[in-house]
């Protein structure tokens, strides 16, 4: 019977149990950070109850640590002392349960799902979770991953497994070339535009295609990272020759290389027959896309008009964000921007914002943020230069971390901002309470921030 | 976990669609180290005021009337976001003891499983019809039979059978794995050396 990538990795994990049933699966990775492991190692301590496997478990420091000012490079540059506390948490538990941790001022410190594939410790066929549901970014690379809850968390720091009931398979061809100007965000926001935000629910997702072969490992990042907001708990997409490319002599990655990729080389998807469902996404015309509203749904073509209030969720999303049905997406004023995270933070993204910034300044009254993914990511970029071209339009650079993609550190979009953001949720109150998020790619955030408007960034790659 | 068998309670209808976790428990509570406590906030942006104190008087969350309510009546994609327990600890510490939705985040539904906070899923008519319920009708969601029912008014509704059982015995998860600590060894000693 023809199987999918999904159905490959997922059986050669199961310990026991039957399809449709919860199953109980090996965990291979198990990424922790700061917010969502107090509890688990408390839970250890109370019970009496070992690490099972703290070599298979990789902590780092991203949701609380600030900004600035900088350099943030010990717990003494923590100024919140809650955040601070829970910071210390994690050294201290990570030293008791002899855990790696990429600590505040490590050289490997960063975002959980940046750091994963940079170091690889994201690898094929591999079964990875983590507490934080963006987990399914690490697909990219062809490893099985989701995000968990605290409990779960503890259920593997205890026995190295989970249990799971095995979703179904749904498949996402996607055909065409993308346009100059337009990425991998657009396409995961157009597909999420189009189909709401639980399309996915229930299922493991696929990206395949002849558009896959054309985009980079970080473009990949993006898709299978942002995919969640569709319901999507797990998303993958088969290694090839890029994502072997791209691991290769890796931190983490296999010594013995050849043999592992002829490994990794199995896990595929047989023919498309083997998905439940399949979605069919031509990505040659499309355009940019900007999420108005208060759930990525809510996200239209830059080129395009509000839509008619339809329902009660619209209306309070039309209060929420302070904008009018029938309003063209080029008038919301921009007052902000923020430039990372882990579905934009990579080195591609800063490129390509960088590139729109070059030789430009940000539009009177508008304020940026510009946050790398991880403390890699920002060594690359100022060793291309690109935080004096952030500088010079008038942005701030800053230290790594989640900072204000969900504002639980100090960086929060003030009440009634409107925010272009690289990141992956708008949801009321997400960059900070009375902060009006709109979504979109690096490329269009950096222009709206010299125009203080959306425009369409094509034009700038019409120019070159 | 606590046990759910039978429980006869009051409703509470937030009928919006999409309540993501952010509504429900809000970032800045997940700097707590605990796993108790998380009641007062709960929705803490619709239910209070800019000072974070004064309850907004037409939420309803904050009617004198629904102060007993159990059973929480909500819209479709309950849940959806952050990966946070927190937002299930905050519903059961509300006094929550089951969720009607339309459908459930997928991380949020397996955290109800682990915390004895029963996710339901029923069609639009039968929410509706909850939904406009006094603030003291009694409601009563049969596991064992998978029943929903008010008066006259019944709905069933289908779990899959490992989680109903884990809700009715009230099972630890871990206790339960550890019967299989043999297997995972064996896993462990055959796996692929790049696992």
């Amino acid at each position: 019977m023809a199987t999918t990538l999904f159905d490959k990795v997922w059986d050669r994990h199961v310990i026991t149990g039957k399809a449709g049933e919860p199953q109980l699966l090996y965990v291979d990775l198990h990424l922790i950070h700061e917010v969502t492991s107090p509890q688990p190692f408390d839970g250890l301590r109370e019970s009496g109850r070992q690490l099972r496997r703290p070599d298979r478990t990789f902590a780092t420091i991203d949701h609380n640590v600030p900004t600035a000012p900088q350099p943030v490079t010990t717990i003494a540059d923590v100024k919140d002392q809650i955040a601070r506390r829970q910071i210390e948490t994690l050294q201290k538990n990570c030293r008791d349960f002899g855990v790696h941790l990429a600590d505040i001022g490590d050289a490997d410190q960063g975002i959980v799902h940046v750091i994963g594939p940079h170091l690889g410790l994201t690898q094929p066929g591999r079964l990875i979770v983590c507490g934080d549901s963006h987990t399914s970014t690490h697909g990219a690379l062809g490893a099985l991953a989701f995000g968990i809850g605290t409990s779960e968390i503890e259920h593997v720091f205890t026995t190295q497994t989970i249990w799971q009931v095995k979703p179904k398979n749904l498949g996402v061809h996607l055909t065409g070339h993308l346009a100059p100007g337009v990425f991998a965000k657009d396409i995961v926001m157009a597909l999420i535009a189009k189909y709401g935000t639980n399309f996915a629910e229930g299922y493991a997702l696929e990206f395949y295609g002849p558009t896959i072969a054309d985009l980079s490992i970080e473009s990949r990042l993006t898709l299978t990272n942002m995919i969640i907001e569709g319901g999507a708990k797990m998303a993958m997409i088969q290694p090839d020759q890029t994502t072997f490319d791209y691991l290769r002599g890796r931190r983490y990655a296999p010594k013995d290389y050849e043999q592992a990729v002829a490994e990794w080389q199995q896990f595929k998807t047989d023919s498309p027959a083997a998905f439940d469902r399949i979605i069919e996404l031509d990505v040659s015309n499309l355009a940019p896309y900007v999420s108005w509203g208060t759930n990525p749904a809510m996200a239209l073509p830059c080129d395009a008009t509000l839509p008619a209030i339809a329902d009660q969720n619209m209306a309070r999303a039309y209060q929420y964000m302070d904008l009018q049905p029938g309003q063209a997406i080029t008038t919301i004023p921009i007052n902000w921007l923020f430039i990372g995270s882990c579905t934009n933070g990579r080195l591609s993204d800063l490129q390509e914002a960088a590139k729109i910034l070059a030789g430009h300044h940000l539009a009177p009254g508008v304020q940026a943020w510009v946050v790398p993914g991880s403390r890699a990511v920002q060594r690359a970029a100022e060793r291309l230069g690109l935080d004096q071209i952030f500088k010079a339009a008038g942005c701030e650079w800053r230290d790594p971390g989640c900072s204000a993609c969900l504002a639980m550190n100090p960086d929060k979009v003030p009440a009634g901002k409107h925010c272009a953001s690289t990141t992956n949720r708008n949801f009321e109150g997400r960059q900070g309470p009375g902060a009006r998020t709109h979504l979109a790619s690096p490329a269009m955030v950096a222009a709206a921030g010299i125009y203080g408007h959306f425009v369409d960034v094509r034009q700038f790659y019409e120019q070159e | 976990m606590e046990k759910f068998t039978v429980h006869q309670g009051t409703p509470m209808p937030i009928m919006n669609d999409d309540i993501d976790t952010d509504q429900l428990l809000p970032k800045q509570f997940l700097k707590r180290l605990t796993k108790r406590g998380y009641g007062d906030v709960l929705f803490y942006e619709w239910r209070y005021q800019a000072d974070g104190v004064t309850p907004q008087e037409n939420f309803i969350l904050n009617e004198p009337a629904r102060q007993q309510a159990s059973i929480l009546i909500t819209g479709d994609n309950f849940g959806i976001g952050s990966s946070r327990e927190h937002a299930v600890w905050a519903l059961r510490d509300w006094g929550f003891k089951a969720i009607i939705a339309g459908s459930f985040g997928p991380i949020l539904y397996m955290n109800c499983t682990k915390n004895g906070v029963l996710p339901i899923e029923l069609e639009q008519a039968a929410r509706e019809t909850l939904s406009e319920l006094p603030p003291t009708a009694k409601v009563t969601i049969d596991l064992v039979h998978q029943t929903v029912k008010c008066g006259a008014l019944s709905w069933k509704f289908t779990i899959n059978p490992a989680w109903k059982e884990k809700f009715l015995k009230g099972e630890d998860d871990i206790d339960q794995t550890m019967k299989f600590a043999d297997q995972i060894a064996a896993y462990e000693a055959q796996m692929s050396p790049y696992q």
